[in-house]
């Protein structure tokens, strides 16, 4: 009698622990929502930052930079990334190289952000001579995303069955033709999510920008790669902790529920469409 | 699906260009301004006055703490450096190994003012007190006529003026190394206006009701004649930075005429600091008479 | 002149070393500098206790303050997030019907998707005040609440490292623990965690080198007193939020420059060497479960 109850009471407890992830990020956004809640409106969303008075600022510059970055890190990763997967996959013979190219991306996977930072401030702020500049940042970011790249390429690429690539080989197809004509149209969806995902996490790093560049104030919005710029995590990072303004802290926040809901925007919609594929080739396969 | 993404990546990044046209210039007239946190409000506020009659200059300013306007200045990356304490000697001479000779000209003046909760009993202390509060020596508000409660020490980070310009003028040692180091003013304000037992040096333009204001020396800083006159005791300029002489009629030149003008020295005094005195801006002048 | 096969497969290779190059010139950039350092520096006073490079008498170079620090966060956010998660990935592979598990399992790794900076600002306005009340305090910013705001963001890697290794153990295992007699509670206990036991140390090795990175969350909510800290209710520097805070005010090429980049290289090899742990004892593990 007692092992019945003990057996319930073990297994609720493993079950309740498990939903306290999903009480956590309730948690979250529920706490943004209540400290951030009034500061949102159109106006915040559209508007350009205004120092004097915060009641009209704005986060459309921060909203422009993130993007920016976004779309900076997926031009410069993507492509170096699934490069990397496919001659991994596809490529590589010697087990020497493959196993040192997985261990550097497994160990570049590991490292904080703030050595990320260091990295990006030595060689492109200082040696390069960027400056503290969105080209910079992008950089910077892009090459803490390419071991993500890496990896979910790779993954994507061995959801493609050996025997279409032997098949293709069979008929007299050069390795670049298999990859080219067979490969890769099958496997780009699946890169493409894994790229986007990754690309989304990127966008939510502070540390870095602070090392490599995004600024506080500005007037416009940056014309060119060497330009300054805003970003939302940072934006978010000095309104917490050094605005003056008795408002900064529910600006904080607002700021923060416009990122995390670009975040979790671009994730919702990578989920649906993972979700849709799933169906759908399980379909088939019945 | 990827099309969508594009479409709405592309439309957005048009929108916020079309946007903010009349923030967007095709300038080629950039300045960067970097540093204190203590006159990063101050200085924002400047940029965006100065900005409606001078539209096509483009003006970022960052944050950092003055020490981290000083290194970008030293290192070459930005065009003025915001600093609410004087440039050392070695920092000058580094400056100049690197071809940079910086300029300082003296926008504001502040007062510091040290905070504690309001239902704190003590309301004034010596300079002295303060001093050994903040190294240490005294830790418990019971041996300054308060509470029966240890200190908690509140105060900047090593890249502020503030910091330095503190210590150096008050402690002349080392802070205790219990001492939180805060990220911003705010967050010192935010800090001793919840806690009883704290203690926190801010610039007076950060002062808000939820603090009190301890008089030092006679002499108490919300008074704004004491502070004006430099009968208050912890007064001190601020300063900017240039990248050498600005040139004439250019970016730099039109951006410190406004700040040192009347109108910009109200702006000045709208973000909670004092104009400059006649002392100050005689030395502005002389600064000023170099570009010609 | 035709583009062969073999210039496409020197494309890829290059592309393929450029990681290779990525981590040597991380590691290379943080080494000449931390040499750099150690020129001006002894070891000794690397390994001191003290850490104060601005000091107004004499600069001190310590970082054993700073590693505590880092170590009690860490230590503590772990104690926390290695139950919580094992338990999570244990309901996940093994208990969760698959509706539940639907929602479940993207709850988890939405919470890895968060910003670092959007749980720091929480945990600045909700769990700081909360600790200070719970024990008394004047302040809430200390090592415990940056434990906190850190076992969350570990959390899902732990999760769902375990709930792969929990995964693997073979059906064979549990399908002989409950043909005799065994109830659902006594297999995850008695086959399933004991089976798993290289991989969960592999997986609180993945959440020990996550923790120890983190840099934002813990500069947000940790205190930064340079004091050394004696326990989790003081307030503490981790080496992250170090290194965040001073290298802004650093001239290139100084000392303190060099320095912080040594301390970056001190994280460097930490991390590294928690990631090559896991990885390790995660592929044997792997391969003698026959997974």
């Amino acid at each position: 009698m007692s092992d019945t109850l003990s057996e319930k009471a073990y297994l609720t407890l493993v079950a309740l622990s498990a939903v306290s992830a999903l009480g956590i990020l309730l948690a979250v956004i529920l706490f943004l929502f209540a400290f951030g809640g009034s500061a949102l409106s159109a106006d915040f969303i559209f508007n350009n930052w205004n120092h004097q008075h915060i009641e009209q600022a704005g986060v459309l510059q921060a909203i422009v930079g993130t993007l920016a970055l976004a779309v900076g890190v997926f031009a410069v990763s993507v492509p170096i990334g699934v490069a990397s997967a496919i001659y991994l996959t596809e490529y590589a013979r010697s087990t020497w190289s493959v196993r040192l190219i997985r261990l550097a991306i497994r160990n570049l996977a590991g490292v904080p952000s703030i050595v990320y930072g260091l990295f990006g401030l030595a060689l492109f702020v200082q040696l390069l001579a960027l400056g503290t500049s969105l080209l910079a940042a992008i950089l910077t970011l892009s090459a803490m995303t390419l071991p993500w790249i890496i990896s979910a390429g790779e993954e994507s690429l061995k959801t493609v069955p050996l025997a279409y690539r032997q098949g293709a080989l069979a008929l007299g197809a050069t390795p670049w033709q298999t990859i080219r004509h067979i490969v890769l149209p099958q496997s780009l969806s699946g890169m493409m999510t894994g790229a986007i995902l990754g690309v989304s996490r990127a966008i939510g790093e502070t540390a870095p920008l602070i090392l490599v560049g995004a600024t506080f104030f500005m007037n416009g919005l940056p014309t060119g790669p060497l330009d300054k710029f805003m970003a939302l995590p940072y934006h978010t990072f000095i309104l917490a902790t050094q605005h003056a303004d008795p408002h900064a802290k529910s600006y904080a926040a607002a700021t923060a529920i416009v990122l995390i809901g670009l975040v979790l925007m671009v994730n919702g919609v990578i989920f649906y469409y993972r979700y849709k594929i799933r169906k759908k080739t399980l379909g088939e396969i019945r | 699906m990827k099309r969508l993404l594009v479409a709405l990546i592309l439309s957005v990044l048009l929108i916020g260009c079309t946007a903010s046209q009349g923030g967007a210039p095709a300038a080629s007239n950039k300045l960067q301004l970097k540093g204190s946190d203590t006159e990063l409000q101050m200085f924002a506020a400047l940029a965006e006055e100065f900005k409606k009659t001078n539209a096509d200059v483009d003006i970022t300013v960052t944050g950092g703490g003055s020490g981290t306007g000083i290194a970008a200045l030293i290192n070459g990356e930005i065009d003025i450096a915001d600093s609410s304490r004087p440039m050392k000697p070695e920092e000058i001479e580094k400056a100049k190994v690197n071809g940079i000779e910086p300029v300082e000209f003296i926008i504001a003046r502040d007062g510091l003012a040290v905070i504690v909760h309001p239902d704190n009993p003590v309301g004034e202390l010596t300079r002295a007190q303060v001093a050994d509060i903040y190294t240490g020596k005294i830790t418990n508000w019971k041996d300054v006529g308060g509470n029966d409660d240890a200190i908690t020490l509140y105060g900047r980070q090593s890249t502020s003026g503030t910091y330095v310009y503190f210590r150096d003028t008050v402690l002349k040692a080392d802070y205790a190394s219990t001492m939180r180091n805060m990220e911003g003013t705010s967050a010192i304000v935010d800090a001793v206006q919840a806690d009883k037992t704290g203690i926190g040096y801010v610039g007076i333009g950060y002062l808000t009701p939820e603090v009190k204001a301890l008089t030092l020396e006679g002499q108490n800083p919300t008074d704004k004649a004491a502070v004006a006159s430099g009968a208050y005791v912890l007064t001190r300029p601020l300063f900017q930075y240039t990248k050498g002489v600005p040139a004439k009629n250019g970016p730099t030149h039109k951006l410190m005429l406004f700040q040192l003008s009347a109108p910009g020295q109200k702006v000045v005094e709208s973000t909670g600091f004092l104009q400059v005195t006649s002392a100050d801006a005689a030395a502005n002048e002389k600064q000023l008479a170099r570009i010609g | 002149m035709k583009i062969s096969e073999k210039h496409i497969r020197i494309f890829f290779q290059a592309n393929g070393i450029l990681s290779v190059l990525v981590l040597a010139g991380i590691f290379g950039f943080l080494l000449i500098n931390a040499i750099g350092a150690f020129q001006t520096i002894t070891l000794g006073e690397f390994f001191g206790t003290t850490w104060n490079p601005t000091s107004y008498v004499q600069p001190q170079w310590g970082i054993l303050g700073l590693l505590v620090g880092t170590l009690l966060v860490v230590a503590a956010a772990l104690l926390i997030a290695v139950p919580l998660g094992l338990f999570t990935g244990l309901y996940l592979s093994n208990l969760a019907s698959p509706r539940v598990r639907e929602v479940l399992k993207p709850a988890v790794e939405l919470i890895a998707s968060i910003p670092s900076v959007v749980l720091g600002l929480v945990a600045l306005l909700v769990l700081s005040p909360l600790v200070a009340s719970l024990f008394g305090l004047t302040n809430g910013l200390n090592a415990l609440t940056a434990a906190l705001i850190v076992a969350v963001m570990v959390l899902p890697t732990i999760a769902s490292l375990s709930e792969d290794v929990f995964s693997a153990v073979p059906d064979a295992y549990r399908q002989g623990g409950l043909a005799l007699g065994a109830t659902r509670w006594q297999v995850l206990r008695r086959v399933i965690l004991p089976s798993s036991l290289s991989g969960i140390f592999a997986a609180t090795m993945l959440g020990l080198g996550r923790a120890v990175g983190e840099t934002i969350a813990v500069l947000m909510v940790a205190g930064n007193a340079l004091a050394f800290p004696h326990g989790l209710l003081d307030p503490v520097r981790p080496l992250t939020a170090n290194i965040a805070i001073e290298i802004k005010e650093v001239v290139t090429g100084s000392t303190h420059y060099q320095a912080l980049f040594a301390m970056g290289l001190v994280l460097f090899i930490i991390t590294m060497a928690f990631n090559v742990l896991a990885e390790l004892v995660l592929q044997r593990h792997m391969k003698r479960l026959g997974a």
